[in-house]
């Protein structure tokens, strides 16, 4: 690992530094990592200890309490069905920006990111009031809705632009062999743009996964994603670090260890195309 | 534009449907119904009130004394963390982008806050970082014989800060970190040659072709950060006060905790105005910049 | 009627009137093609007869069948892009075998179609290979390959060599008019290059401006052009033009007098008809282009270049006498309308 490297100072330099502002940024989330490994004693003491022994007991405390699985579950279930849901709908939207621009392809892409603008709270009675209404209040199905909705005018934008980048005379040649629409779709342009439908549908996971106002707002024990099991951590047992953290580790671990996997994938997607 | 028959354009527009419906749908019935709200005595407490009450919901909220605060503490918390992840992003991006031992595990423990979910975020920072005895902060002032500061009891906002910069610099570092990959090396190594120093690399090389992710890292975030909700409830609660009050948690506030939805309507029609200025600014500015 | 037949075909991209009112017979197995200056429509029309672009006003008609609005899928074309347009997923006898595949082909057919295909285009090696690892002459014979699989009516090729290199250019060339000859096929094939026009075609449609200027056989137009620009636009270099003031004896109306280069000839002094002095020599081996400007010249117009196939002495700055030959000039009235063409007949 160190052989194939010239070292002069300035890699030496360049090499510490980088590794001091990685770990300097990374500590929190592994100063919470061990602290899950504490019991809570341990977890408050002064200085911070270090060497110690691992316990699994928060872990096990967090599930006997709240029934981790079943907010899992919520979380894995909302971010699925809402990225899949969300690509039905943005794919075929983006083509035709992509493909078929017509005038105002611009101005109803600008509104569409226009309405991502607007603040959650902005909608929040309304959405609450509907919701109750209809019997929605902590449905899973209500928050997969609302999740694709927040998400969709960024899935539009990401697969706009990474149909962009597929030169249209290939779709053209297909439809010159006699293609439909349908044929051009999954033959053609499906191919060609799985990378950043991946990164997109990447995106959107993450996303609704961490999503937190809405799930705090609308939901309670029935629906509720992990988000808001951290949070019912938060207040009258804050000064439980060690069974906050296991909880929290509990409930970034599994996005967390998927964004590194997905990092590459992600990023082409997310920058809508600017980086070549 | 493209297919001529006026049955593939119906299945153009076809293809728009769902989506321009949905949203229309996500916008204008919550829109119309805030609005309504805004003018209407709504308050869940007093379920026997009601009526139509002109201007007066928006004159409450407006002359709320945190009203002011709460638009200029969402400007602050907006332009300080798009400023803070820029700058780190950028730099960091640059240290990096040469190889050296250990490069893809630095660039994985680097980006891994941007995974973290906010409450988590929030939760971590409050009690394990900030707390001002037992948490991690406390003990580097103690270490350093300093007095340690009660972060979110003294500098709420900035609290805040550090905590939406710590989420979101590693998204403008990543996005940089791509970016970088696919800069013209001849180039770099020409105008070494010629004698150019980094401050002039970085000028006319480097920062001409980050000019479109830079765009892309901004709008994104100042999507995002325009309405930041769930660090402020979980950590200061918008307290001391109004000092780390943004409008997403003003409006939250006069709803759910002083139970008065016209007033929080009222305030949500002015979050949707501010919203929409930014977006107008953001989009002059950038829209060009993502297109092509 | 003919084949192809394009009535009052109109184009508007917004306000930009990029077609305007083309009529045009095409017979079945002509070789036609399109050229003009960049921006004239050439690329527009040929994909308004494929239908990747809308028809704003006129008709198309295909053997008998009124096209106008058709889907590109039913019309029974097939195109040849600039970019060759592969899909880069598929190998090669994967792309060629596409459009058979999409109209369900039965499978023994679709090999036997490709097979004979790939043999015409010496591609057989290379059938299982993705476009990515084929160079760009290679690629161009797949892109040529995918189109005669079909058997389509009608072949549209869009700029098809500007990508390869010259030598390769000459190659493919002679490759496509002798495809031509074979499959009888008909062909509307837009290019930039005089001699791909020039060899190619059995007439050449000169556009300028989304109308047509002429439409003719090679010859035809570089003999007879019909007016100033065709003129000009057809042959290399382009034709010299002089004022008619400084010609004895112009037609009644003429402003312009037009000679082609290889028409015009260096002489004695006391021969000349213009006199001026010598510019630039372009000596190229088998001919010598030398350009001289006349005494009546002004600072911006263009010197008049003399063809020859002999090695010259004259050198830059040198006084020179320029004559020309009365049975190939060409008169052109204020419009640039040609008055008259005095050439000797096609052959001559
Ligand atoms: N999609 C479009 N939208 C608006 N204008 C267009 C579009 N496509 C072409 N045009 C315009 O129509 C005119 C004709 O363009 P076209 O591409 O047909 O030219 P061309 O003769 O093929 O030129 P070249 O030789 O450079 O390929 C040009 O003025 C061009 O700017
Ligand atoms: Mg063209």
């Amino acid at each position: 690992m160190f052989g194939s490297y010239e070292w002069n100072k300035k890699l030496v330099i360049r090499t510490v530094a980088s590794w001091a502002l990685a770990l300097l940024v990374f500590f929190p989330i592994l100063f919470m990592l061990v602290t899950s490994f504490k019991t809570e004693l341990q977890a408050i003491a002064v200085p911070s200890l270090w060497v110690f022994e691992p316990t699994l007991e928060n872990y096990t405390e967090v599930q006997d309490r709240s029934d981790y699985l079943h907010f899992a579950w919520n979380s894995i279930i909302t971010s699925v069905l809402s990225t899949i849901l969300g690509l039905l709908i943005a794919v075929p939207a983006a083509y035709s920006f992509a493909f078929a621009p017509t005038k105002r392809s611009k101005d109803i892409m600008m509104w569409m990111l226009s309405t991502k603008m607007m603040p959650a709270v902005g909608a929040l009675i309304p959405i609450y009031v509907i919701c109750q209404k209809l019997g929605l209040l902590d449905s899973v199905f209500a928050l997969t809705i609302i999740f694709t909705m927040i998400n969709l005018p960024i899935m539009v934008w990401m697969l706009y632009s990474n149909f962009k980048d597929i030169p249209r005379e290939i779709l053209e040649a297909a439809r010159m062999d006699g293609a439909t629409l349908w044929d051009e779709f999954r033959q053609v342009l499906l191919p060609l743009s799985m990378g950043g439908i991946a990164s997109t549908g990447l995106l959107c996971l993450v996303l609704s996964w961490n999503e937190a106002f809405w799930v705090l707002n609308l939901t309670s024990a029935n629906a509720g994603t992990l988000a808001s099991l951290v949070a019912s951590y938060s207040s009258p047992e804050g000064l439980f670090w060690a069974k906050l953290s296991a909880v929290s580790v509990l409930a970034i671990g599994p996005i967390v260890v998927f964004g590194w996997f997905s990092q590459k994938q992600l990023v082409q997607g997310l920058t809508f195309g600017a980086v070549k | 534009m493209s297919s001529p028959d006026q049955e593939s354009r119906l299945t153009q527009r076809l293809l728009l449907t769902p989506a321009v419906s949905t949203l229309l749908l996500w916008m204008i019935v919550p829109l119309v119904m805030t609005i309504y709200f805004s003018f209407i005595r709504y308050n869940l407490m007093q379920p026997d009130a009601s009526g139509f009450v002109g201007w007066s919901n928006y004159e409450f909220f407006i002359t709320n004394p945190a009203f002011g605060d709460a638009v200029f503490n969402t400007l602050l918390l907006l332009g300080s963390v798009v400023i803070i992840t820029v700058t780190f992003g950028l730099a960091l991006a640059l240290l990096i982008n040469d190889p050296f031992p250990g490069q893809g595990l630095v660039r994985v423990l680097l980006i891994s806050p941007f995974f973290i979910m906010p409450t988590v975020n929030a939760l971590l920072w409050k009690h394990m970082m900030m707390n001002p005895i037992y948490g991690v902060l406390a003990q580097i002032s103690v270490f350093f014989g300093t007095e340690p500061i009660n972060w979110l009891q003294d500098l709420p906002l900035f609290s805040v800060i550090i905590m939406l910069s710590w989420q979101w610099m590693p998204f403008a570092c990543l996005i940089f970190i791509t970016s970088l990959q696919s800069m013209d090396k001849e180039q770099l190594e020409a105008s070494s040659l010629d004698g150019a120093t980094f401050w002039q690399q970085f000028r006319y090389l480097y920062l001409p072709h980050l000019a479109r992710p830079m765009s892309v890292v901004i709008m994104i975030e100042v999507i995002f950060l325009l309405s930041v909700f769930a660090e402020i409830f979980i950590t200061t609660s918008g307290g001391p006060g109004t000092a780390s009050t943004n409008l997403a948690y003003l409006i939250f506030a006069e709803a759910l905790l002083n139970f008065d939805v016209g007033a929080a309507s009222a305030g949500a029609v002015f979050a949707i105005i501010l919203a929409n200025i930014v977006a107008i600014f953001l989009i002059r500015m950038i829209g060009k910049n993502l297109e092509n | 009627m003919g084949f192809l037949d394009l009535e009052a075909v109109d184009k508007y991209y917004g306000k930009l009137h990029a077609i305007k009112g083309i009529d045009l017979s095409i017979q079945q197995g002509e070789f036609i093609v399109f050229v003009g200056p960049s921006g004239c429509g050439k690329s527009t029309l040929l994909r308004m007869i494929a239908g990747l672009e809308r028809i704003n006003g006129g008709t198309l008609t295909l053997d008998g069948n009124d096209i106008t609005h058709a889907a590109p899928a039913k019309r029974d074309l097939a195109m040849v892009f600039q970019t060759y347009a592969l899909y880069p997923h598929m190998t090669v006898a994967e792309n060629m075998s596409f459009s058979l595949r999409l109209a369900k082909v039965d499978k023994a057919i679709i090999d036997e179609k490709v097979k004979t295909a790939a043999d015409k285009l010496d591609l057989t090696q290379y059938l299982d290979r993705t476009p990515k690892a084929l160079s760009g002459g290679q690629r161009q014979r797949v892109a040529i390959g995918r189109a005669i699989v079909r058997q389509p009516k009608v072949f549209l090729f869009d700029e098809p060599l500007s990508n390869l290199d010259a030598a390769l250019r000459g190659q493919t060339r002679v490759e496509i008019a002798r495809l031509h000859r074979e499959l009888g096929a008909t062909t509307i094939y837009v290019t930039h290059d005089q001699i791909e026009a020039m060899t190619l075609a059995d007439r050449v449609v000169v556009l300028r401006d989304g109308i047509i200027e002429q439409v003719g056989t090679p010859l035809e137009l570089y003999d007879h052009p019909a007016n100033r620009f065709v003129a000009q636009f057809i042959g290399m270099p382009q034709m010299n033009l002089i004022p008619t003031s400084h010609v004895p004896a112009a037609p009644q109306g003429s402003v312009e007098l037009g000679v082609r280069t290889e028409h015009m000839a260096i002489c004695a002094m006391g021969d000349a008809r213009i006199k001026g002095s010598v510019e630039m020599v372009e000596s190229l081996g088998n001919e010598t282009l030398i350009h001289v400007r006349p005494e009546f010249a002004g600072e911006h117009d263009l010197p008049l270049i003399i063809r020859q196939y002999e090695r010259t002495d004259l050198q830059m700055g040198d006084e020179a006498g320029v004559r020309w030959d009365d049975q190939h000039v060409h008169f052109f009235d204020a419009d640039g309308k040609t008055l008259t063409n005095t050439v000797q007949g096609v052959a001559a």
